[in-house]
């Protein structure tokens, strides 16, 4: 069984790839492919359609555009996400316009008229280039940084995997990103979460289902700064030997720059975050505390991980 | 405090460190009284063994007394008391501790995620071994952090001398688990390639396991001679004869019923030209490993035979007999020794007398001669068996 399998059996949506802005970034790539080719083989007829085949300059202007168009085409065909590099497309169409509309203040009769007939398919060229780079990094933004999924076996039944999570205080614990959850009521809790500059991010949080030892899920309440929601599922493991955890957590990003500051406070790379807690989480619910050594003082971090200190002890107390 | 530290490959250091303190509440901080050096810290010295930084503390082979204590510890352990401690860190409660599979506990390598990349999943921690397993400061120093002290610590409540007890940390564990994983069964023909201590243990603890006869492999005189006259093994020296013609005599053309790897990725063979080969890939990282011992152990061993690899590998292997494993149905079995698992009924016998460790022994120096220590163990000079450290 795949991860694909798994996850929408679970009826977690897979961080989804736009495919229509893809299959579009392809398109476009053949067409610079074949317009580079074309500009390159035929630079004669092409410059004399556009109306300027009365220029040394402007062949050469025509020759370089032509080899900018294979540069784009390569940029679209070859990577597996090519989706955003429709941009470079954007820049050379600004490019082009720019080339053309120079080159129309100084003709007149068939040449300007080519010229405008060039600069008008252009400004449609443009067009479909802007949307399909908006499109992709759009596109690329909402899946990729505010969906997170991680998964874990604990050697605990799922009734004690369920009360610990339950107890929505113990996450601090484990989930290095929070600071503090209060729960303030039946089904709510506040949250406290570490942002940027040693500042905090506060929010009001709901459990929106509750299914004893198998799920919990909550959302942040109307209002919240940063609408999030998370669900944790757990299941036996095979022949009863555990419990499978699986997370998944979401979170919208209201603006560019609060998003920033917003991914920052779910860490830099929320899907990675979520992997450090789930073995955080195995640590302290299987012996009790976090595991740590003079290399790794802070506990398991994928942070830690890349910065190592030497294995000696510190010089300064820690305490668990 | 004092400590042997690692500076860069072939080069080490005692220098002087802050203390060791609990960081959780099962740790407890020990003070060494004895520490040994290991043939696998060798590979560390060699700079075989990936992600080491400058200034990790070496050492898993120790014991000394618990001098402080953290809040959780569940053994009934107290400060003062006695102890010698497993090299692997296991926290007993996992999926692997529970099932005795101690070296391999899911928890206590803090640095999973790094071992994943090399080994797709993690192995447990180990101490002073790399941060690759841990970034654990080591036991070749004055005072150790023991996280898990109460599942890697055993109480010694005897007037046994350290050198009776000390090598129950690893080395006779791995011996005897290297034996234990061959299924000896009466009579048996047990082959041992390496004949330094791990190699002297198992032949040790395979005739206890009821093998009818042991046959060492090693190239130096004085190590075979120890075989034959401590433990009472028959030894082959691969640099004057042809091991595997050597076994098929010496078994009447059937092969060793078991073949042990207790040399692990340094391997050496007979051939200079062979030895080259691995010797330069090794060196252009086209291999990580030398395996030597484990090809010719593959070939020599009986048809349905069962191979016990204990030697410490770090990463990958090249020319691989799988032919000869899968057509002869060969059985490989392998593993960091799960210490925890032997110390006690190995600490057992040893007090009634069944088994002495203490005569590898051959060199006794204090902590500050631990790089001339490696030194000595590591040319083989002075007839060199195992040092151990005082502190």
């Amino acid at each position: 069984m795949g991860l694909r399998s798994v996850t929408e059996g679970l009826g977690i949506e897979r961080a989804a790839q736009d495919g229509r802005s893809e299959g579009l970034a392809r398109v476009l790539g053949w067409f610079s492919l074949g317009l580079g080719i074309t500009t390159l083989a035929a630079t004669p007829r092409v410059s004399r359609l556009c109306g300027v085949d009365d220029s040394r300059t402007a062949q050469i202007v025509l020759r370089a555009a032509g080899i900018r168009e294979l540069g784009h085409a390569a940029a679209l065909l070859v990577p597996r996400h090519a989706g955003p590099a429709a941009w470079t497309r954007v820049a050379g169409d600004v490019m082009d316009l720019a080339a053309a509309g120079r080159a129309m203040r100084n003709r007149r009769d068939v040449r300007r008229r080519r010229l405008t007939y060039t600069v008008a398919a252009l400004a449609g060229i443009t067009a479909i280039d802007l949307y399909a780079s908006l499109r992709a990094t759009r596109g690329r933004r909402m899946t990729g940084a505010n969906r997170a999924y991680g998964s874990i076996t604990v050697n605990r039944r799922p009734e004690e995997a369920y009360q610990f999570w339950h107890d929505f205080e113990n996450l601090p614990r484990f989930m290095y990103h929070l600071q503090a959850v209060r729960v303030t009521g039946d089904r709510r809790s506040v949250w406290t979460a570490k942002a940027p500059a040693g500042r905090s991010v506060q929010w009001e949080a709901e459990i929106v289902e509750d299914r004893p030892n198998q799920l919990i899920s909550w959302r942040s309440v109307d209002g919240a700064k940063v609408p999030n929601c998370g669900r944790v599922r757990f299941m036996p493991a095979p022949a009863n030997q555990g419990t499978e955890i699986r997370v998944e957590l979401e979170y919208s990003v209201p603006g560019r720059i609060l998003g920033n500051a917003v991914a920052r406070a779910f860490g830099e790379n929320p899907q990675q975050q979520i992997c450090d807690d789930l073995r955080r989480f195995k640590q302290v619910i299987e012996t009790g505390e976090i595991t740590r050594s003079d290399g790794t003082p802070e506990g398991t971090s994928v942070h830690a991980q890349t910065h190592q200190r030497p294995a000696r002890p510190l010089a300064t107390t820690r305490t668990a | 405090m004092k400590a042997n530290c690692w500076v860069a490959p072939n080069k080490l250091a005692v220098e002087d460190v802050p203390d060791p303190q609990i960081l959780n509440p099962r740790d407890a901080v020990v003070r060494v009284t004895s520490s040994a050096i290991c043939g696998s810290d060798l590979h560390l010295l060699d700079g075989f063994i990936p992600a080491m930084k400058r200034g990790d503390i070496l050492g898993h082979e120790f014991m000394g007394e618990i001098v402080e204590l953290g809040q959780g510890a569940r053994d009934g352990l107290r400060v003062g008391d006695r102890v010698v401690v497993g090299f692997p860190i296991a926290c007993g409660d996992c999926f692997s501790c529970q099932r005795g599979l101690y070296s391999a506990c899911e928890n206590s390598n803090p640095n999973a995620a790094i071992a994943e990349v090399a080994m797709g999943h993690s192995p447990g921690g180990i101490f002073g071994y790399s941060h690759l397993l841990g970034g654990y400061a080591g036991g070749q120093a004055e005072y150790v952090r023991v996280p898990y002290v109460d599942v890697g610590a055993v109480k010694i409540e005897d007037d046994l001398p350290d050198e009776k007890v000390l090598f129950l940390g690893d080395v006779l564990p791995t011996g005897y688990m290297a034996a234990e994983l061959c299924e000896i069964k009466p009579g048996d023909v047990v082959a041992i390639w390496g004949a330094g201590p791990v190699g002297q243990f198992a032949a040790v603890s395979a005739y206890l396991l009821g093998a009818g006869q042991v046959i060492v492999i090693d190239r130096y005189p004085y190590r075979l001679r120890m075989a034959r006259d401590k433990v009472g093994a028959e030894t082959i020296n691969y640099e004057e004869s042809d091991v595997l013609d050597t076994l098929r005599e010496m078994t009447a053309g059937r092969g060793p019923d078991a073949c042990i790897d207790a040399v692990g990725m340094e391997g050496h063979h007979a051939s200079a030209a062979l030895q080259a080969y691995d010797r330069a890939k090794q060196a252009m990282k086209a291999e990580s490993d030398r395996p030597h011992a484990l090809r010719e152990a593959i070939l020599s061993c009986r048809n349905g035979g069962t191979i016990s690899a204990v030697g410490s590998y770090g990463g990958f292997i090249d020319k691989f007999p799988m032919g000869s494993l899968m057509n002869r149905s060969l059985t490989m079995r392998s593993g960091q020794a799960h210490v925890q698992r032997f110390m006690r009924p190995l600490l057992e016998r040893i007090r009634k007398g069944e088994i002495d460790p203490s005569f590898i022994i051959t060199h006794t120096m204090g902590i500050d001669d631990a790089p001339l220590g490696y030194d000595i163990f590591k040319n083989k000079q002075d007839e060199c068996m195992k040092v151990v450290l005082k502190a």
